[in-house]
């Protein structure tokens, strides 16, 4: 069967082109970066040459660039090494309601050591205000972390002016950029970051690899103790081939950048459009206005059916997406993301989440809009809700515990 | 993570639809969880002669909702009242722990129908 993958939000494949400039840092340039002799210093040069593209591509400086395992790891080290290192100056922390788990698990951790955090609320789109911020700031305000780009409803979020307020108060400013990185243009500089997490597989990159973008003069708590590495910051041998391929595949996913990201928006809104005109009772979520969102992402509620139920079905017509219904978070209660731009849990549940990638053709979409209204007038024939039952009842009963 | 009975059942589910003059009626289950069941049966004499169901709710939902209505057709409302969950999910060969509380609802969508049922009938 053909499969037609549109989940790039979770990951993407490896570009052909990466994985060839990774295969030689398994067995010919093997050696570790710390090394004095030839084959240590030929994997030295590989790693600085890594720093360099990734650098490069969001307009910072190599020694600004530190490697880490992933996304996850960027945010945690960004935010509690923000918020120990000025522990002194103050506790208090400003995120917003749809950050990844990443972020929210990590402020959420803080708060028991002691930190105040404060999640800004969202409007319909998932937006935030800078005004927003600023209104939140304290005396006791030590570092504000908002995402550029929001990984299920692909808002995109006004981090230029976040980062005018954060300078202007002299607060650090983090960003969770994981998915913005090589979909849409990025400038350090012009944002007015103080710190970047990036992920290298959600552009085509390895898995195990991510970078943390630290403005040069920001201190944080040191991540890892141990050797040398990474200016001392984040010790452990460096993940060599990764670090080639997450350099390749950087510069590659930001090579003529807007021509690409126009010619997958395109795409998306060829596959939004025809959701909302061949399936009725739909509804869009994130924002309408395609240049305030992702490139390559969709993201729809079909109401009166729930999500996992579609995502089997697309699955079985060798389609892959994802929901965020609470069947596929691995919890009872559909996605926070969701809830907080005010969607009722009925509607939350019957989100369909479709990420384009780089390889997505035309006939994929027309594949998709070909096969989703059949699937979704099955399972509405087989649901208990329709547009005659009003939302039923919230409150009578407890959701069972499995 | 779904056992191959799962997603036959799920891709082909029995008994979907409504009776009409059903002789008892449950409906389980709340969409703020993203499950929500509903029971027809029809019964004659003591045994329920069919059944139907609708569901909203994921793919274990819509199997165990299946594979119920087929584990009480042609049986008497006192067998059909012993139907447990676990039941259900061994005939599906098992569910991933997390969908456990799918075939709870099946049980307890089954358990009202017969309940509306005696209820109905207590009141002729």
């Amino acid at each position: 069967m053909n499969r037609i993958y549109l989940d790039n939000a979770a990951t993407t494949a490896v570009a052909p082109e990466v994985l060839q400039t990774m295969l030689p840092y398994f067995t010919e340039h093997y050696g570790n970066p710390s090394s004095v002799h030839a084959t240590g210093r030929d994997a030295r040069k590989a790693i600085e040459e890594g720093r360099r593209q990734v650098a490069a591509a969001i307009n910072a400086q190599p020694q600004e660039i530190y490697f880490t395992a992933g996304g996850s790891e960027s945010d945690n080290w960004a935010i509690k090494g923000a918020a120990f290192a000025n522990r002194k100056k103050g506790n208090h922390i400003i995120t917003t309601a749809v950050e990844h788990h990443a972020v929210l698990h990590t402020c959420a951790w803080l708060e028991k050591q002691g930190f105040k955090v404060t999640y800004l609320p969202v409007d319909a789109e998932g937006f935030v205000t800078a005004k927003q911020v600023e209104d939140a700031i304290t005396d006791e305000t030590i570092l504000i972390t908002i995402m550029t780009a929001n990984n299920e409803i692909g808002t995109l979020m006004p981090i230029a002016e976040i980062g005018e307020v954060a300078k202007a108060h002299k607060i650090l400013f983090h960003t969770d950029a994981v998915q913005a990185v090589g979909a849409v243009p990025l400038d350090v500089k012009a944002l007015n970051v103080d710190m970047l997490s990036m992920s290298g597989h959600k552009f085509h990159g390895p898995k195990g690899i991510g970078a943390l973008y630290i403005r040069r003069g920001v201190r944080l708590d040191i991540f890892m103790q141990g050797g040398a590495q990474e200016r001392g910051q984040r010790a452990g041998t460096e993940n060599l081939a990764g670090i080639v391929g997450m350099g390749k595949a950087i510069e590659l996913a930001t090579t003529n950048l807007p021509e690409k990201a126009a010619k997958i928006a395109a795409l998306r809104d060829r596959l939004m459009n025809g959701i909302v005109e061949r399936i009725p009772d739909v509804r869009i979520n994130g924002p309408k206005d395609p240049s305030r969102r992702l490139p390559n992402n969709c993201n729809v509620s079909v109401r009166y059916i729930e999500g996992e139920s579609m995502l089997l079905r697309l699955d079985l017509a060798g389609i892959a997406a994802s929901s965020g219904s609470a069947c596929t978070s691995g919890s009872l209660d559909p996605s926070h993301v969701l809830l907080a731009i005010g969607l009722p849990h009925e509607v939350a549940h019957g989100s369909l989440r479709m990420t384009l990638g780089s390889d997505t053709t035309e006939a994929d979409i027309d594949a998709v809009l070909d096969v989703l209204p059949g699937i979704v007038s099955d399972l509405r024939a087989m649901s208990v809700l329709n547009h005659e039952t009003t939302t039923v009842s919230d409150e009578t009963f407890a959701c069972p515990r499995a | 993570m779904y056992s191959d009975k799962v997603i036959e059942h799920f891709s082909h589910p029995r008994n979907v639809g409504e009776i009409e003059n059903a002789s008892g009626s449950g409906t389980v289950g709340n969409p703020k969880c993203g499950d929500i069941m509903k029971m027809d049966i029809k019964v004659e004499d003591g045994i329920i002669t069919d059944v139907k169901f609708k569901t909203f709710g994921c793919g274990a939902a819509i199997a165990t909702s299946s594979m119920a209505t087929e584990m009480v057709k042609g049986k008497s409302i006192d067998e059909a009242l012993q139907l447990t969950n676990q039941a259900v999910a061994e005939a599906l060969d098992g569910l991933p722990p997390v969908k456990m509380h799918c075939s709870m609802l099946a049980e307890q969508a089954i358990h009202a129908a017969i309940e509306d049922y005696k209820k109905k009938q207590a009141e002729n």
